[in-house]
């Protein structure tokens, strides 16, 4: 299993905003087990997948040159159990970014339900020279790829984002090929 | 006066909201490690709230100079020397650092730093960009 808790992006604005989806469905095995008899998503599930949404939007706004990691949630409050049949919409809104890191307002609606509001904010792992295994360069560019991150992204002009030079570098290290497969 | 009632409250939100504290906790002479549970990651998402709420840049550094605190030119045996402290109160003039002058223990430091600091930082920041 990958762990990839949203299905595609459908709005990438760089820099600013994006959104993407997850439908649940009972095929998923941790529904079975959260909870018996009661299938709902997990709501750390629910976090993981607002925070792989605002993670790759603060990942972009740097081409994906810094190392991004969820560092912290200040605030979660959930308003309803999602479950089995939903399709949740995640929202991730950058608030402020620098150097450092960013922080990320993020919502999970269901149709026009309210579902999640959460805060997250993101650091930049220093590059202190020291190896990381925290990113497996393949999965990341099948992920970028699958998710459609450069079919639906734009820039604030509107123009489509094109694929950071550190991304092709990646592929071309990985010996992936366009088609992400 | 009300201004700076106004300023303190600002900054009471950035924290309450940045570190899940209550209100009544955010006291002019609390520290921010010590009393408010501050960690590292939440400097960053102080500074972020600091800045939009009063509308400032906060150069890395500033608020919490680490590059002096983290020095082999200015820490040694775990203590900051004469210059490393000289430096210390060139960099942060808005903290009162006597106390932690007598006894420079760097590990002791992130327990230095108030509220009321805080708030002095703001208004230089303030003064220096109107």
């Amino acid at each position: 299993m990958r762990w990839i808790w949203i299905d595609k992006f459908v709005e990438f604005e760089s820099g600013r905003r994006a959104r993407a989806v997850k439908n649940l469905s009972l095929a998923e095995e941790h529904l079975h087990d959260h909870f018996p008899g009661a299938p709902m998503m997990p709501n750390s599930l629910i976090i993981e997948g607002l925070a792989q949404t605002g993670g790759l939007l603060v990942g972009e706004r740097y081409a994906f040159e810094k190392k991004v990691i969820l560092a912290k949630i200040p605030k979660a409050t959930f308003h309803f159990p999602a479950i089995p049949g939903d399709t949740l919409t995640y929202t991730a809104v950058i608030e402020d970014i620098n150097d450092d890191g960013g922080r990320v307002t993020c919502t999970s609606h269901v149709g026009d339900r309210l579902q999640a509001e959460v805060e997250l904010v993101f650091a930049h792992l220093a590059d202190d020279g020291r190896p990381r295994k925290l990113f497996e360069p393949k999965n990341f560019v099948f992920t970028l790829k699958l998710l459609g991150v450069f079919d639906v992204g734009g820039g604030p002009d509107g123009k489509p984002i094109p694929e950071p030079p550190g991304l092709a570098r990646l592929r071309a290290n990985v010996g992936a090929n366009d088609t992400g497969l | 006066m009300a201004a700076n009632a106004d300023l303190f409250n600002k900054i009471r939100t950035a924290l309450v909201d940045a570190l899940g504290v209550d209100e009544d906790e955010v006291t002019p002479e609390a520290t921010l490690v010590g009393d408010l549970g501050a960690e590292s990651i939440d400097f960053l998402d102080i500074v972020f709230r600091l800045e939009k709420a009063f509308d400032i840049k906060i150069p890395r550094g500033e608020l919490f100079p680490e590059d002096i605190l983290t020095s082999t030119q200015y820490v040694q045996q775990g203590k900051l020397t004469p210059e490393g402290l000289a430096e210390l109160k060139k960099r942060m003039p808005f903290a009162d650092l006597d106390e932690f002058g007598k006894d420079p223990v760097v590990k002791n430091f992130v327990n230095q730093l108030t509220v009321q600091d805080m708030v002095r930082y703001v208004e230089s920041k303030l003064a220096t960009t109107a």
